[in-house]
């Protein structure tokens, strides 16, 4: 059908009426996970400004609510907590919500690196083809014959081992990022590398040949803007992905360092004790990481029907 | 007695956007042994009436009105179980792309045999014997041996053939042929319709033939519905409707048919519903600037070119093998010239076309433009020579960046090229909009808001930015309607006219052919086979292969006279 007449519509008259934004109005489910990851997002950027406490200051800090229960006023200083006290007294609300913080950074920045890598490798591998794309592709398979959450442990460990100790703690943050990343670039490479062969069968790239585009402007200028809807499913899976796997981490005590606790760092005191009878300092963060992860979980899983509905 | 019978069939699909009508109180009867041609441009809503028939039609659609009757019962609004013991009981179905219908997975025994023992209450070795007799009746040599091979070892022709072999296994009272012969070469459409005609007459099975082709029409069918909009405007006799057709949309649709018997001057365009804008052409006459060549030289010389491709690889050169695509190929182009390569499928016109525009480099022979030598340079063909030349490509669906706003598309040859920048440029992509017939405001939209023969337009538009002198065609409107196709035609004829463009124009279709070229060279394999006058060529064809294109393909006077 064509749609010749009429004057052109503004971009935001076109993004509300285009076929996702209906979808998305129509789908009960991706409007409740995407305000909930919209809420815990925006709780976890303003936490300076929405949290009772600030947990790494000692100054407020105070032994003697150690321990205290959730919503119970404290034995000794009477003082009140939402979500209770850790064993060092610290708010467990304000430890969330700036724990969230690290667990969002790592995590989008993970993303972001691993879709830069993986973008750029299956562009260049869908493009040229031949021993390009079978290096690429053979590096890429061998990375997934380990598991990557093996993967960033050892990325992880050979870099905390050749980076000095007075700066380790500093950089615990960004060798966890790259090593969530590096562990994660494959799916954006193999989904890339498909689009890019289709495409560059088109037409389009043919013109552009034709007039004596170079590669990399073809890659860039012509191929990228098509192959990015399924991008975009896949950074949403794998940013839930990647909390999880910050979150696995730092519980298992090789990533965020408890001066920067993570949702899993949090998870990972909260166990010591879970036994012992406070169990809120394990629980709710416990809870806010499945939130998290659920929400963005299921509006990618949401975005993945509505973008490629064979794939369902 | 009436076979099948439709009355006031409305098929309608509910969406966000409102309801669309497919099909809008289409009445149609077929006759045994009678073909029925379904005819329309894309959209009219005549597939939508064969999935009807089948019941077929794909949810949220519904038949919302009519009924449709196979002898006096009525199979509309059954229900699924109903629909499914009719289909390939009573009615069946041949597709286009036979390829798609085949399981790739098992034999031609096992597909035959099982259809069968589905249909009708037979033992095993009766489904056997039946099978293989179904392949002798489809025309398939060796059918005991055959029986045993997968779809795979089997030719695009003789595909359809297994195709129609499984369209048989029921001894339907009723096939429905959708575009049965469009993805075959014309050897094997001929093959294939004549197949049809034979099962039509001697089993007086009722056919409906779905097609676009009117050359396909005027040689099979005996009666025929014309669609439009998903309505039927006209139906009547086949030799009415295609020579004194009463509708104006009839009247517009047989205008816009290429014929191969003489060629026009134009398309005389009849028209009905919207009309295309017209070309402008004179708006960009003046500041066409490409100068006139040396008329002494070709203007494009092609000498002895071999292109192969790699068929299977190997670590080791000895081992590998090699496809040899074009073979030796040599032509030349003079100034001003419409040159044409037609051919079958496989015979190496389009790689011409990728050698000459240095999409691919040649492994022997030289393209020479204007004296110059352009393959030797080492990496591809030269700059200068880029803005010498442009394409125009088959597929306007795929031609064109989805992710590019059409101002950018325009401009970026000229652009890049470093032909023209800032607000030359601009004014340059709105004037070739503005000519093209889109309008200015065009440039702010992006391509998927566009008819496939205005993205055609976009391209004729894009191609003549950076002001070529020689411009390559490749199947430029295999992909379009017949109306829309006539204009594209008329457009680039007025190109060649009035702006003196030389064109290579590479088409399967003998009728366009004739219509665009001055000169025709025939290719088979690799190779040219004759290459002469058009006019010559059409009447008095030399070489056998000439000979037996022409004789095969379907003719749409072949009714008319």
């Amino acid at each position: 059908m064509s749609m010749s007449s009429g004057a052109p519509k503004t971009r935001f008259a076109r993004a509300w009426d285009s076929d996702l934004a209906w979808a998305f109005r129509h789908s009960p489910i991706a409007m409740v996970s995407f305000a909930m990851a919209v809420i815990l997002i925006f709780a976890a950027a303003f936490a300076p400004w929405i949290a009772p406490h600030n947990p790494f200051d000692p100054a407020t800090l105070n032994l003697m609510n150690g321990f205290t229960p959730p919503s119970t006023p404290n034995a000794f200083t009477n003082e009140s907590f939402l979500l209770g006290t850790d064993n060092q007294g610290r708010d467990v609300f304000s430890t969330i919500l700036y724990g969230m913080r690290i667990s969002l950074f790592v995590g989008f920045s993970a993303v972001g690196f691993a879709m830069v890598l993986g973008i750029t490798l299956g562009l260049v591998a869908g493009y040229f083809g031949g021993w390009t794309d079978a290096i690429i592709m053979r590096i890429a398979d061998i990375q997934l014959t380990f598991p990557s959450i093996l993967v960033a442990m050892l990325i992880f460990g050979i870099a905390t081992s050749i980076t000095p100790v007075e700066y380790r703690e500093q950089m615990a943050i960004w060798v966890l990022i790259i090593a969530i990343g590096l562990s994660d670039w494959v799916q954006f490479a193999r989904v890339v590398r498909g689009a890019t062969f289709v495409e560059k069968g088109k037409e389009y790239v043919q013109a552009a040949r034709l007039i004596g585009r170079s590669p990399v402007a073809i890659m860039v200028q012509h191929i990228l803007p098509n192959v990015l809807s399924p991008v975009l499913v896949i950074a949403t899976i794998s940013l839930a992905l990647a909390i999880i796997a910050e979150a696995t981490l730092s519980f298992l005590g090789v990533g965020a360092p408890p001066t920067q606790p993570s949702l899993g760092t949090l998870i990972s005191i909260g166990q010591d004790y879970l036994f012992s009878g406070e169990w809120w300092i394990l629980f709710f963060p416990a809870l806010t990481l499945l939130a998290l992860a659920l929400s963005v979980n299921l509006l990618g899983d949401w975005l993945r029907d509505v973008l490629n509905p064979r794939l369902r | 007695m009436t076979l099948l019978s439709i009355e006031g069939l409305r098929v309608e699909y509910p969406s966000r956007h409102g309801v669309f009508v497919a099909v809008d109180g289409a009445n149609l009867t077929v006759e045994p042994g009678e073909i029925h041609g379904l005819v329309g441009e894309s959209g009219a809503g005549k597939s939508t009436v064969g999935a009807a028939i089948m019941g077929l039609i794909e949810k949220p659609g519904r038949i919302a009105d009519g009924t449709i009757k196979l002898k006096e019962e009525v199979i509309s609004g059954q229900d699924e179980e109903g629909m499914r013991a009719l289909r390939g009981n009573r009615i069946s179905m041949i597709f286009q792309d036979p390829l798609t219908s085949l399981n790739p997975l098992f034999t031609v025994r096992e597909q035959l045999t099982e259809t069968i023992r589905e249909h009708l209450d037979v033992s095993s070795n009766e489904a056997d014997a039946r099978a293989l007799d179904l392949l002798n009746r489809v025309g398939i040599p060796d059918a005991e041996i055959r029986l045993e091979n997968y779809p795979h070892q089997f030719s695009g022709g003789m595909r359809q053939r297994i195709v129609i072999a499984l369209a048989l296994c029921s001894e339907p009272e009723v096939i429905i042929a959708d575009e049965p012969t469009t993805a075959l070469d014309v050897s094997i459409q001929a093959q294939v319709l004549e197949l049809i005609k034979d099962l039509a007459r001697e089993r007086q099975v009722g056919v409906i033939l779905i097609t676009h082709d009117m050359g396909v029409i005027a040689e099979t069918t005996s009666r025929v519905t014309v669609m439009y909009k998903g309505q039927v405007v006209e139906s009547g006799t086949t030799k009415k409707i295609l020579t004194a057709p009463e509708h104006l949309y009839t009247q517009s649709l047989i205008s816009a048919v290429p014929r191969a018997t003489t060629k026009l001057y134009r398309f005389p365009l009849i028209s009905y519903g919207e009309r295309e804008a017209d070309f402008q052409i004179e708006q960009i006459k003046g500041n066409w600037q490409a100068e006139v060549s040396p008329q002494d030289l070709p203007l494009l010389k092609v000498e002895g070119i071999t292109k192969t491709f790699l068929k299977s690889g190997s670590i080791l050169p000895s081992r590998r093998q090699y496809f040899t695509a074009v073979d030796e190929v040599s032509f030349e182009i003079q100034p001003g010239e419409v040159f044409g390569i037609v051919g079958e499928s496989g015979s190496g016109k389009s790689t011409v076309a990728r050698v000459i525009s240095g999409l691919l480099r040649a492994n022997g022979g030289a393209v020479e433009f204007e004296g110059r030598d352009v393959t030797a340079a080492g990496r591809g063909v030269p700059e200068w020579y880029r803005r010498e030349i442009q394409m125009i490509f088959q597929d306007p669906y795929s031609s064109l960046n989805p992710r590019m706003r059409v101002d950018k598309i325009v401009a970026e040859p000229a652009k890049h090229l470093g032909l023209l920048q800032g607000s030359a440029l601009q004014d340059r992509v709105y004037e070739l909009l503005d000519m093209v017939g889109l309008g200015t405001a065009a440039g702010r939209k992006y391509p998927h808001e566009f008819s496939g023969g205005q993205r055609q337009r976009i391209s004729i538009a894009r191609a003549l930015a950076t002001q070529p002198k020689f411009l390559i065609c490749d199947e430029p409107t295999s992909a379009l309607d017949v109306s829309v196709q006539a204009q594209i035609l008329n457009i680039l004829k007025d190109l060649q006219e009035h702006l003196n463009l030389t064109m290579l124009f590479i088409s399967h279709d003998l009728p366009v052919v004739r219509q665009m070229c001055d000169r025709v060279a025939v290719m088979k394999q690799g190779r040219i086979v004759e290459s002469s006058e058009t006019g010559q060529l059409f009447d008095a064809p030399r070489d056998a292969y000439t000979q037996e294109l022409l004789r095969l393909m379907p003719k749409f006077d072949s009714v008319a006279v």
